[in-house]
């Protein structure tokens, strides 16, 4: 099949390709060593293969390669900046959130796109909840999931993050 | 001191940043990728295949049939190896059948340069097939003429236990109650999933490396499947992205080791997909259990009996041993009584059921909380105050193996858990709710086992390398597999040691070239019984660390000590004579005398302690919508002292939502008459979102386990028990129907409650 | 890599329409949520793809002059949820589209995809339905214009030619303006799933009557549906339980639910009915009314 040129932003690295239609983002990323792209399901029922492009969270494994031309792609190995980590990778190591670790990048990216999302914002567990809910963990029953998220945002005195508190955007 | 405090995991750094590489994430020059051609029905013999298009297909290496595969038989079930040739696992498959046993059982091979050339070149062989009776269920496959799956027929295993007179005992009860329970298919959905390649550097030398559980078992396994002798067989298991017991067991690996064999030791790789891993890894042993419990009137059970018949689908994998298994855990719960167990495993042409997190626990002891729960109704008895009278005690024996128990918190996990979950007042306040919207309270209690002994031998290796800086290697066979075994072991090494845990390196590849030999993750066994080689280990290199400080002192051992990584006097710890580096370097390189300090240990453990818990659980049940919602659950747990908190908890986090999955969400769905597997993926097969799982909540109790290393009993698989029966009950109680078939979905509630006419 | 056997990135909507003229075979791809998971089931139907994600011309939510709320047909579901004019004016298709699959689908997934395929299950369907929406659709000839209502023919037919595109959902001003709408999705799980049964009202109260009321549903018949029965039994009526169950109990004209392994067709009435009275009574709430 004809290869199609594309650019693209790869974790602040502008990268050129010239890419086979028939390959998924995944497959893309994964070749040039992201090994934090993770394949679990490949139909986009898990979000182990979550990267943001331009800011948003997508699943990687239903998303053609051609489509990240023109686009900026961040994942999880992108967050390590001067070799310190983000503040969710951070938090998800300090909470526990880290079991088997196969959906954690994932997990840590749209927690990122959350986070950015919300900032200066109160997040309820709920909230949490509805923006993690493409992201499939069979080992945490998520209740880590959440601490971690709690402790990557900064929640201002008078959330618990429990929700009820009538101050969190979506109550 | 590390342990028991909330040390951060060693892997997790390597896991935040993707930078943590599993089997899928290594791939080698030249690799090469297989597919299966696999069975599109449940049962039949091949009447012709035709692999003449997909051989000549291009970027095609190869395809094999069933008449290309060894004639070496063999099992699959990740046990030790034993010398007693009755209690080896039982061997029943080949590595390619013509005679088809469940859907997706495999047929052919093809290898090719890449996946999608082999997805179109399977498309290409053609297969016909003679149609056989499906058999689904125990009546189907253990009906008189039955069509036999194997060569034996198709029961697997029977047996029965009976630690007393079982009649005399419910004759003797003022009341004997009785229930039929149905436990579902489940899969254990572990995100990574099942991937293996081989290759060969030298013609008696295969290297597997692949996503296992127990890389010295698939040593074996693979040496048995091929013919070739164990040690020619080389295993390396990296990251691991889950397993939850269908690791434990030899899935892909004989196949990776045959193909490469075949083709000149290039290296291939089967990589299943999601689908596959439904229809073709394994499965959890659906139970149907007849059950009776006798009581008498002052609340103390007599008897009680469960009589199961456990369906293993078309090979046995660990059916043999899965039914029996629960036998062994649950008596010690309620030990002061008759047990009576039978149990029968037979094949059908389901998919294969394997091992999984409880194996065979969580099953019965869905039959047997619910038969507690029915005779406390009975009696009118509170349901805590009905399990306290009757839970284990220390000094009791367990009724089968008669072992004595050492260390027993279950009542403190029900008095503490009736506080902090505020039973009584709930329990109370739930009786207001009597519009469409019903609340209920229940509650359940399990015992578990710490390791397989006496079933299986049990032993554990470590070894322990100094580097020139004064941190330590730590090497073992137990594999990490996202439980966090690689932490607690850095733990213990530096407890005993008396260095920070962030100078020990677990190194979490095992490889059984060079790792020392433990057969794996499983029976929630690591902590119990890798801790006394750790602990042997530990000691002996302490020794050596203290024995060359003294000669590079010159002060006699016995005044010497180790505290905070450096070696002080004992009788004045803030006085440093030497940091560790100083030690290490001299015992490296001093010209003369000295040696790199290094320590190993090979131990068999031969005890078996239980572990206890509970759960507590609150529902509300929407009678219209048929829907349950949890509106807090707590599960209390005795696992003896607690190593780490904070992965002890993961534990039971992990476990609760697994059992909450389970019991309200999870099941295997197979068309009964054509044993088709109808929700093969993970949007059919539902288990929990993060908005399906309620906050979850645990408290331990901790008592100390004399006979453990460092105090700890078995925690991995214990919190997926008791959920699943609280549940059961809270609903009862909530709804006012007795559903004794999990999962009690909304399909499955709105029958019950149509059926009573309560909707 | 998918088994596509020719691909075309597609221009414009025009340039896309004479594609698929030319080529009976040709499908088109736009989210991708749903055709690439058929590919990875190597479905052959789909392996000559015209690529329209993200033409410019499919996307954007707009209010007309005349006050009509008109949304791209490539608007992925998140732009949607997102789209200020959405909330303000139609707050309800943001609820229900805020249902479907999980955010990382949602923000890749196009409401012309989830209309177009057809399937009886479309979470954006029964809430579309009720709000009027029209389809503005690309032909050869130019455009043309269909309510959404007739646009489902059939299980998994839609009016669509093969060589015509969807290209926006129109809403009209009449159809949102004082209304109350509910949207509800019952499902096996929170996210991730499939409806077992939707159901969507929008309402219009006057002095605590009904002077309006669609309710539709999806999976309650072998496509999306008005359930006009229902809706005629409350209209003049006063907002009380007995109106209420007046509605439970006549969408059981409405509706035919089959069994299929999902689910059972007594399971889904039982749905079907409850969610009659408490979809419309959350609808009879959003447009002002308090139910007696």
């Amino acid at each position: 099949m004809n290869m199609t040129p594309i650019q693209c932003t790869i974790n602040g690295q502008a990268r050129e390709f010239q890419v086979d239609p028939r390959t998924s983002l995944l497959e893309l990323l994964r070749s040039q060593g992201l090994t934090s792209v993770k394949q679990a399901c490949a139909v986009g029922e898990c979000g182990a293969c979550t990267v943001l492009i331009d800011g948003t969270p997508i699943d990687t494994c239903i998303y053609l390669a051609v489509w990240a031309n023109g686009k900026t792609i961040r994942s999880a190995e992108g967050e390590v900046r001067d070799g310190v980590i983000s503040s969710v990778q951070q938090a998800y190591v300090d909470t526990g959130a880290v079991q088997c670790g196969f959906c954690t990048p994932g997990l840590v990216m749209t927690t990122t796109a959350l986070v950015e999302k919300y900032r200066g914002q109160q997040l309820c567990r709920d909230t949490i909840r509805r923006e993690l809910a493409g992201n499939l963990c069979r080992c945490t029953g998520y209740e880590k999931v959440i601490d971690a998220v709690l402790a990557s945002v900064d929640n201002k005195p008078g959330c618990n993050g429990q929700g009820g508190c009538g101050r969190c955007e979506d109550e | 001191m590390s342990l028991g405090s909330s040390s951060n995991r060693v892997d997790a750094q390597a896991k935040v940043t993707g930078k943590a590489r599993y089997t899928d994430d290594f791939t080698m020059l030249g690799m090469r990728f297989a597919k299966y051609v696999r069975s599109p029905i449940a049962h039949g013999k091949v009447k012709r295949i035709d692999i003449s298009k997909a051989q000549t297909y291009p970027g095609v290496d190869a395809v094999f049939t069933y008449d290309d595969v060894p004639e070496f038989i063999f099992p699959t079930a990740g046990h030790a190896h034993s010398l007693d040739p009755n209690k080896l696992d039982v061997a029943d498959r080949y590595l390619l059948t013509d005679h088809v046993r469940h859907q997706g059982d495999a047929v052919a091979i093809v290898v090719a340069c890449n996946q999608l050339t082999a997805e179109r070149a399977v498309e290409l062989v053609e297969v016909d097939y003679e149609e056989l009776p499906v058999m689904t269920t125990a009546d189907q496959a253990l009906a008189e003429g039955a069509y036999p799956l194997h060569p034996g027929g198709n029961v697997l295993k029977q047996q029965a236990i009976a630690t007393g007179d079982l009649e005399q005992a419910f004759a003797e009860s003022d009341f004997v109650l009785e229930g039929a329970y149905h436990t579902p298919i489940h899969q254990h959905c572990h995100m990574e999933t099942v991937v293996s390649y081989a290759y060969m550097e030298k013609d008696d030398h295969i290297i597997i490396v692949s996503s296992t559980q127990i890389p010295h078992i698939v040593r074996r396994v693979v040496g048995i499947s091929l013919g070739i002798p164990w040690s020619h067989v080389r295993v390396i298991k990296p990251y691991l992205g889950g397993g939850f017991g269908c690791k434990q067991d030899v899935l892909e690996e004989p196949m990776c080791a045959f193909l490469t064999m075949k083709l000149g030791g290039i290296p291939v790789k089967i990589e299943l997909t999601r689908e596959e891993c439904f229809t073709a890894s394994r499965t959890r042993h659906s139970f149907d259990i007849k059950g009776k419990i006798g009581v008498s009137r002052d609340g103390v059970i007599k008897a009680y009996a469960l009589d199961v018949k456990s369906n293993t689908g078309g090979y046995a994998s660990h059916g043999h041993s899965i039914a029996a298994a629960a036998a062994n855990k649950i008596p010690y719960i309620y030990p002061r009584l008759v047990f009576g167990y039978k149990a029968l495993t037979f094949y059908s042409n389901l998919p294969n059921a394997g091992a999984m997190r409880g194996y065979g626990a969580p099953q019965a002891t869905f039959a047997l909380e619910s038969l507690v729960e029915e005779a406390a109704q009975k009696l009118g008895m509170d349901p805590v105050d009905f399990r306290l009278k009757n839970v284990a005690q220390l000094g009791d024996f367990n009724p089968v193996n008669k072992k004595e128990i050492k260390s027993c918190g279950i009542t403190e996990c029900l008095t503490r858990g009736r506080e902090m979950f505020e039973w009584d007042k709930r329990r109370a306040a739930c009786v207001e709710h009597k519009g469409p919207i019903r609340r209920g309270v229940g509650v359940a209690c399990f015992s578990y086992g710490s390791n397989t002994y006496p079933a299986c031998v049990e032993v554990s290796g470590a070894r322990l390398v100094m580097n020139q800086d004064g941190t330590v290697n730590l090497q073992v066979s137990a594999t990490e597999i996202g439980q966090g075994s690689d932490t607690v072991f850095a733990q213990m090494a530096a407890d005993v040691l008396c260095i920070p845990d962030t100078w020990v390196r677990t190194i979490s590849t095992q490889d059984t070239d060079i790792s020392p030999f433990d057969p794996g993750a499983f029976a929630s066994r690591q902590s119990y019984t890798v801790g006394p080689a750790i602990l042997e280990a530990a000691t002996l290199l302490k020794e050596k660390i203290v024995a060359h400080a003294a000669l590079m002192s010159g002060q006699p051992a016995r005044n010497l000590s180790i505290r905070d990584g450096k070696v002080v006097y004992g009788s004045r710890p803030d006085y440093v004579l030497y940091e560790m580096r100083e030690v290490s370097m001299d015992a490296y390189y001093n010209q003369d005398q000295g040696q790199p300090f290094f320590a190993e240990s090979s131990h068999k453990t031969r005890t078996n302690p239980p572990s206890f818990g509970c759960t507590f659980v609150e529902v509300e049940v929407d009678m219209p919508l048929c829907k349950v919602t949890i509106k807090d659950i707590l599960n209390l747990h005795d696992s003896g002292r607690i190593l780490n908190p904070q992965l002890a908890e993961g534990q039971v986090h992990g476990g609760m939502g697994m059992a909450i999955g389970g019991a309200l969400f999870e099941e295997m769905l197979i068309d009964a008459k054509t044993g088709i597997v109808l929700n093969d993926n993970l949007l059919d097969y539902k288990f929990p979102t993060i908005l399906d799982l309620p906050d979850l909540h645990c408290s331990f109790v901790e008592t100390h386990e004399p006979q453990s290393a460092f105090g700890n009993k078995s925690l991995g698989e214990p919190p997926i028990i008791s959920p699943g029966p609280a549940l059961r009950n809270a609903i009862w109680m909530a709804a006012g129907v007795r559903i004794d078939e999990l999962p009690i979905t909304p399909k499955r509630l709105y029958e019950h409650l149509a059926r009573a006419g309560l909707i | 890599m998918y088994d596509i056997e020719h691909y075309y990135k597609a221009h414009s909507v025009s340039d896309a329409v004479q594609r698929l003229s030319e080529n009976p075979d040709a499908r088109l791809i736009a989210g991708g949520t749903d055709v690439l998971v058929q590919l990875h089931h190597m479905s052959k139907k789909y392996r000559d793809l015209v690529d329209i994600h993200g033409l410019p011309e499919l996307g954007g939510i707009t209010q007309l002059d005349d006050g009509t709320i008109r949304i791209g047909s490539g608007s992925t579901f998140t732009q949607i949820i997102e789209s200020p004019l959405v909330r303000q004016h139609i707050p309800s298709l943001a609820l229900a589209v805020s249902n479907i699959a999980g955010p990382q689908i949602r923000n890749v997934a196009t409401i012309g995809g989830n209309i177009c395929n057809g399937a009886n299950c479309a979470d954006s369907a029964p809430i579309s339905i009720v709000l009027g929406a029209r389809m503005e659709i690309a032909t050869l000839d130019g455009v043309r214009f269909t309510p959404l209502e007739s646009f489902y023919t059939g299980p998994g037919k839609v009016a669509l030619a093969h060589d015509e595109i969807a290209v926006a959902f129109h809403f009209n001003q009449a159809d949102y303006l004082d209304i109350g709408a509910s949207f509800y999705k019952y499902a096996m799980r929170g996210a991730m799933d499939i409806s077992t049964i939707n159901c969507a009202a929008a309402c219009r109260l006057d002095e605590g009557r009904f002077t309006m009321l669609r309710l539709a549903y999806g999976v309650a018949a072998p496509t999306p549906i008005r359930a006009k029965a229902a809706e005629a039994a409350a209209l003049g009526k006063p907002l009380n339980h007995e109106t209420l169950g007046a509605i439970r109990d006549a969408v059981v004209q409405d509706v035919a639910p089959r069994t299929s392994w999902r689910a059972s067709k007594e399971f889904r009435m039982q749905i079907i009915r409850t969610l009659a009275e408490r979809v419309v009574a959350e609808a009879a709430r959003n447009a002002g009314g308090t139910l007696a």
